[in-house]
């Protein structure tokens, strides 16, 4: 049994973000981090992995220094890691995406008793398509924003959440399945062996070349050009202006709001 | 063989994915098939709602009442309960007979669930969680003009450009993207419950509305995944999306909590009725329940009137509350960023303030 954890470094939006003045990301200027959403599905494969020795393949599409945040997930406990990089394959959208992942999962093969683990959604292009997407391209069934994953034989429960609760839903392997962050269930640390022994574990770079004659791959739909959606403007909002300040924190200033209320008819 | 997603002149009219649960409309899709209404009169396509389910015949005049020409209805046992496979396959399989040129889904959890999947199948391109839509290039424009801070004097759009052009946030918020899909039909696009606005139901229109039975091919061993259960978790819902009035309250409670939340609650009262809202933080800290939360991980709401009490205004906060119509802030910090978006600010403490403005409310209210 191999689990795959499809896991994505993200600029952290929730720090400063910087915008160029054409409206693009500036993200030289940004720290990265492993997507949340990621690390959550990183956690959920490796407790799978102390049950039952199964083996826990980290899996990313992006430039050259994404290897770092592989090695560190290789010391967290992932057994082997996969850096899919090719100057061709940037600028791609959800669905070329998620055609090249495939592609490569499939290159490296899902056996019967094997799962794909993806985030629901990453932080910087919020699609959360890139998980369903590779499911159907791979024609495995998916279960997206699970929560709590068992497996017991073949069989696979999962609970899924819904806005207004929550399905729990029966899924057999091979199948892929999206997960959502837990604050209760926090990934855990590297470990100091683990940052030991990072570097001698298996480590697979896929390139144009190992991947352009996978069945999987669309040569004239993948890369910037290729991808179905096209940004056709990106833009920051503007700063509402400012309103009007109300002097003192009175009850003169209180009635002079609502009277201004009153007179615009919002009361 | 793959679905030929490229002969795009094959490609018309738009179709509206329906969402019902336990046989009920979702709210969303009223949102959606109004504004989808508006988009087909400027493309000049009809509007169709795509309704999936059991025994689900009933409610399709419903869609017609806020703009659907015709409700294409999906009727089988199979799709009683939502499962990704069975209506994956429905869909696609209409999709593919009758060529929509657009599929607009809600961007709910099973939408998001549903849209990747189908886009996957059919072979085109998606985009998430719209919060606005155009066909005609005149109206983007203007949208433009008015939403974004580009200097666009420079800028030639093709005004005969009949793309839908999907625009959404990203990055957070901090970034808002035009998405087009120029060379494959369908045209998908899930977009943002709450931000659409319901158009007012028309009787005349419901009436109008054709409703037609498609026949749905689905076989027991299509469905890969069973559904166990279905749980509704047991709370009163806030309906937070509806309200025209919304109080809320931030961390600038945190010295006296259920002082606070009362005097919001009072305050929406004397706004003549409303709902109470929290920032992330009051949601985190236990004070107010999941569903009060404003913001990017909450719910984006547009009320006629938004007042945020002792909330600095995130961008995360103000993501999911800046295009309300009025926005009053009260903070006790004069360079808090809520006030940069507050039509009307006030600084001070709102333990101070707040019954003031109640009782100021009352009073010109008693005055009309
Ligand atoms: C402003 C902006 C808006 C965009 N809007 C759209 C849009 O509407 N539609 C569209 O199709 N594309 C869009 N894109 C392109 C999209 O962001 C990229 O295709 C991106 O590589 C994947 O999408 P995501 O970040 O939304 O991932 P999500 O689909 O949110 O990611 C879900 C999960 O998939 C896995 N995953 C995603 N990417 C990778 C990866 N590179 N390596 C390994 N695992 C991965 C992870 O497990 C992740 O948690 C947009 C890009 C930008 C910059
Ligand atoms: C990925 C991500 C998603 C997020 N999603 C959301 C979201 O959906 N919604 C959301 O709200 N946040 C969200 N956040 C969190 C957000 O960044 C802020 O941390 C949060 O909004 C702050 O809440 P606050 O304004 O209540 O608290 P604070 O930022 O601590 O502000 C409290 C304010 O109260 C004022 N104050 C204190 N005492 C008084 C008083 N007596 N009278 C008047 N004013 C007083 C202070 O001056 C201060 O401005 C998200 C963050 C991340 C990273």
């Amino acid at each position: 049994m191999r689990i795959y954890v499809c896991v994505k470094q993200v600029p952290d939006t929730s720090g400063v973000v910087a915008v160029n003045p054409d409206g693009t990301l500036n993200r030289a200027s940004m720290q990265t981090i492993i997507n949340p959403d990621d690390l959550s599905a990183m956690e959920q494969a490796l407790v799978l992995k102390d049950a039952t020795g199964c083996q826990v393949t980290a899996v990313t599409m992006g430039p050259p220094p994404a290897e770092g945040m592989l090695r560190e997930l290789l010391a967290m406990g992932a057994d082997d890691a996969v850096l899919i990089s090719a100057r061709e394959f940037g600028g791609s959208d959800t669905f070329a995406t998620s055609q090249i992942i495939s592609a490569a999962i499939n290159h490296l093969g899902v056996g019967k008793d094997d799962m794909i683990f993806c985030g629901r959604q990453a932080i910087d292009g919020d699609t959360a398509q890139v998980g369903p997407q590779i499911a159907e391209k791979l024609n495995l069934p998916q279960v997206s924003y699970a929560a709590e994953i068992e497996k017991v034989g073949n069989d696979v429960t999962v609970k899924r959440m819904l806005e207004d609760g929550y399905m729990k839903i029966k899924v057999q392997t091979p199948c892929l399945i999206t997960c959502i962050s837990d604050k209760e269930k926090k990934a855990r640390y590297m470990t100091l062996n683990g940052i030991n022994h990072c570097y001698e574990k298996p480590f697979t770079l896929l390139n144009f070349e190992a991947l352009k004659d996978e069945p999987l791959i669309e040569l004239d739909k993948i890369g910037l050009k290729g991808s179905p959606t096209n940004i056709f403007k990106s833009f920051t909002p503007p700063v509402k202006g400012v309103g009007v300040m109300l002097e003192g924190a009175d009850k003169k200033t209180a009635e002079t709001l609502a009277n201004i209320l009153l007179e615009k008819h919002v009361i | 063989m793959a679905f030929n997603s490229a002969d795009i002149s094959a490609f018309k009219d738009i179709w509206v994915f329906c969402e019902q649960r336990n046989g009920v409309l979702m709210n969303t899709d009223f949102e959606l098939v109004s504004e989808a209404r508006k988009l087909a009169n400027e493309r000049g396509s009809k509007l169709v709602g795509v309704l999936l389910g059991h025994n689900v015949e009933g409610l399709a005049k419903q869609l017609g009442g806020y703009g659907a020409d015709k409700v294409l209805v999906c009727d089988h046992p199979e799709l009683e309960v939502y499962t990704t496979d069975a209506y994956a396959k429905v869909l696609c399989d209409a999709a593919m007979e009758l060529k929509p040129e657009v599929i607009l889904l809600g961007a709910s959890n099973i939408g998001r669930d549903l849209g990747p999947r189908c886009a996957a199948r059919l072979n085109t391109g998606l985009t998430a969680d719209c919060t606005h839509l155009d066909i005609d290039m005149n109206n983007y424009v203007d949208f433009l003009e008015k939403s974004s801070t580009l200097d666009l004097s420079n800028t030639k759009f093709d005004m005969e450009d009949t793309n839908l052009k999907m625009t959404r946030p990203a990055f957070g918020g901090h970034l808002m993207a035009t998405i087009i899909c120029p060379r494959f039909r369908p045209c998908m696009s899930t977009v943002r419950p709450g931000v659409m606005k319901k158009a007012p139901f028309s009787q005349e229109m419901s009436d109008k509305c054709v409703v037609e039975k498609y026949d749905v091919k689905l076989a027991k061993d299509d469905i890969k995944t069973q559904v166990l259960d279905v749980v509704k978790e047991a709370k009163k819902m806030v309906d937070l999306i509806g309200a025209d009035v919304i109080v809320s309250v931030g961390r600038g409670i945190g010295k006296d909590i259920k002082k606070g939340i009362e005097l919001a609650e009072q305050l929406t009262e004397a706004f003549g009725g409303g709902v109470v809202g929290g920032s992330r933080v009051t949601i985190d800290s236990g004070w107010l329940s999941a569903d009060h939360q404003v913001g990017q991980t909450g719910k984006t709401v547009h009320p006629k009137v938004y007042v945020a009490l002792g909330i600095s205004g995130a961008i995360q906060h103000k993501a999911g509350m800046q295009d309300s119509e009025l926005i009053i802030a009260v903070n006790k910090d004069e360079t808090a960023p809520i006030f940069e978006i507050a039509d009307y600010g006030i600084t001070g403490d709102l333990f101070k303030v707040v019954p003031l403005m109640i009782e100021a409310l009352n009073e010109a209210r008693a005055s009309k």
